[in-house]
């Protein structure tokens, strides 16, 4: 399973990866995809809402079924991507270069203290 | 612990994603499932039925007895090999299974049932033979395993894959089986399927399964799993049993009234009952208009006539967009627009008659 080692994670399988401007760019892990199988609708958060963290503010949806997905941090959210809101096959093709929503969090303390990537691969194990 | 077919290690070897389906150990996806689907619709594809229950009527007055017990009428059956879609219902008039029974000879009938019914419905056949036709033999057989290869390229496929095969099979017309002895025992081949494509579906010694897996797959009939399976029977307008249909309601409020011999003098289980309640529901297709989700099963629908509910939902391949079947009130009419609660949204959907998609193409007009 693909994780890479320099971004963090959450136990409900977001990924997280700080951005130069101090942003967060949020998707879903690789297992998450696998799991989910062929993505066919994404629903994103209005830029702009303001969220807890652990608050449900998207929706990814395969052919499967429905998941909710979590916002690692309190925050703002400041962009959504339109490109896999368009084509959601492409977080099935790559989950790491399809972030699906940006935000900038409330403060720093809450994006250290998510999963590194041995520890999230650690929570997998139970599955 | 789950049961497994003889496939069981193929699958796991091929990195499938395996579900928990009616008990069985089974493969939903092996890579993307949209691709399996495709696979079907434009070239051919396989899938692991095993977990499917084939049961063999055996005796003098078969034919009595499945006249009594099914809601078709056996008497369609006139050829040996043809098949016929049936009902079995309860009493009351509902649904303890569908299945396809095969007409073999006048003491030998042939019948599949779902996997995850099969021992209800054999504990409920017990029942109706010990009251009915004691000297019938009924056998399922666990000793057979059953690969369905379905689409356009798939019958060519499987002549190239299995020896002798073309022979026996090139001139059954749908709906129809042949028997043959090969190097793999007794192989049982019917033009039949539930995908809405051409093919076959092939019942084999469980111990030659494997084999003829691998000569499917060098003759390049690709693997598809139940994700695809689903898509495919949705888009055809095939009801799934415990999704569409169950003990709860009728075939005439499943779109199955015309499985339904209403018509002839002869008297099987339910009909007395179907006949004193006529249908106040319909099952129906629905194409969602507005985009923002994937229907899923008990979903509420609003309609000019009242409440109705989803029945199975999905994302269809090759329309592109959102179907489901519906039970809806018996006033909706195919062309109206109704209104899908999907999550917190209202989506509107267009009414039409299933099937969406058959024979490589699409039945409905695209959503706007």
């Amino acid at each position: 399973m693909n994780i890479p080692a320099n971004l963090k994670y959450t136990t409900s399988h977001e990924w997280v990866r700080t951005e130069a401007d101090g942003t967060v760019s949020i998707g879903i892990t690789d297992h998450a995809q696998a799991a989910l199988g062929d993505l066919v609708y994404l629903e994103l958060p209005a830029v702009g809402r303001k969220l807890a963290a652990a608050e449900a503010c998207a929706v990814v949806e395969s052919v499967k079924a429905a998941s909710d997905v979590y916002a690692p941090v309190a925050g703002e959210v400041v962009a959504v991507n339109s490109e896999v809101t368009e084509a959601p096959e492409h977080v099935n093709k790559d989950a790491y270069a399809s972030w699906l929503f940006r935000m900038r969090p409330a403060d720093a303390a809450g994006v250290a203290g998510l999963l590194d990537a041995p520890a999230y691969q650690a929570t997998l194990g139970d599955e | 612990m789950l049961k497994q077919t003889p496939l069981n290690p193929i699958h796991r070897a091929a990195g499938a994603r395996m579900v928990d389906f009616g008990g069985w150990d089974m493969p939903v996806n092996y890579g993307s499932q949209i691709e399996e689907h495709h696979a079907v619709r434009r070239d051919a594809g396989m899938f692991d039925v095993s977990h499917m229950r084939v049961v063999d009527l055996e005796g003098a007055g078969a034919r009595a007895f499945l006249h009594h017990a099914l809601a078709n009428n056996v008497d369609k059956l006139k050829d040996p090999g043809k098949a016929l879609y049936s009902c079995l219902l309860k009493p009351d008039g509902t649904v303890i299974d569908d299945l396809i029974v095969y007409f073999l000879r006048e003491d030998f009938f042939r019948l599949v049932v779902n996997a995850g019914t099969a021992d209800k419905d054999i504990a409920w056949f017990r029942r109706l033979l010990a009251e009915r036709a004691p000297t019938l033999a009924l056998t399922p057989r666990a000793d057979l395993a059953m690969i369905a290869v379905q689409g356009p390229n798939a019958r060519a496929k499987v002549w190239r894959a299995l020896p002798g095969s073309e022979r026996v099979s090139s001139a059954l017309k749908p709906f129809s089986a042949a028997r043959m002895d090969s190097d793999a025992g007794e192989v049982f081949i019917a033009r039949t399927g539930y995908t809405g494509e051409d093919g076959f579906e092939i019942v084999v010694p469980a111990t030659k399964a494997a084999a003829l897996w691998q000569a499917l797959t060098a003759a390049g009939v690709r693997p598809a799993g139940l994700g695809a399976r689903d898509t495919l029977r949705l888009e055809a307008g095939m009801n799934l049993y415990g999704q569409d249909m169950d003990e709860t309601v009728s075939p005439l409020e499943s779109g199955l009234a015309w499985t339904v011999d209403l018509a002839s003098p002869r008297d099987f289980v339910g009909k007395a009952a179907l006949l004193a309640r006529p249908p106040a529901r319909q099952l129906i297709g629905l194409v969602l208009v507005d985009k923002g989700g994937v229907p899923r099963t008990h979903q509420l629908v609003r309609t000019g006539h009242g409440d109705g509910e989803i029945t199975s939902g999905t994302f269809s391949p090759t329309l592109n967009q959102s179907i489901a079947l519906a039970r809806l009130p018996a006033g909706v009419a195919p062309g109206d627009t109704v209104r899908v609660v999907v999550r917190d949204r209202e989506l509107a959907a267009r009414v039409v008659k299933p099937p969406f998609a058959r024979n490589g193409a699409a039945r409905v007009a695209p959503a706007p």
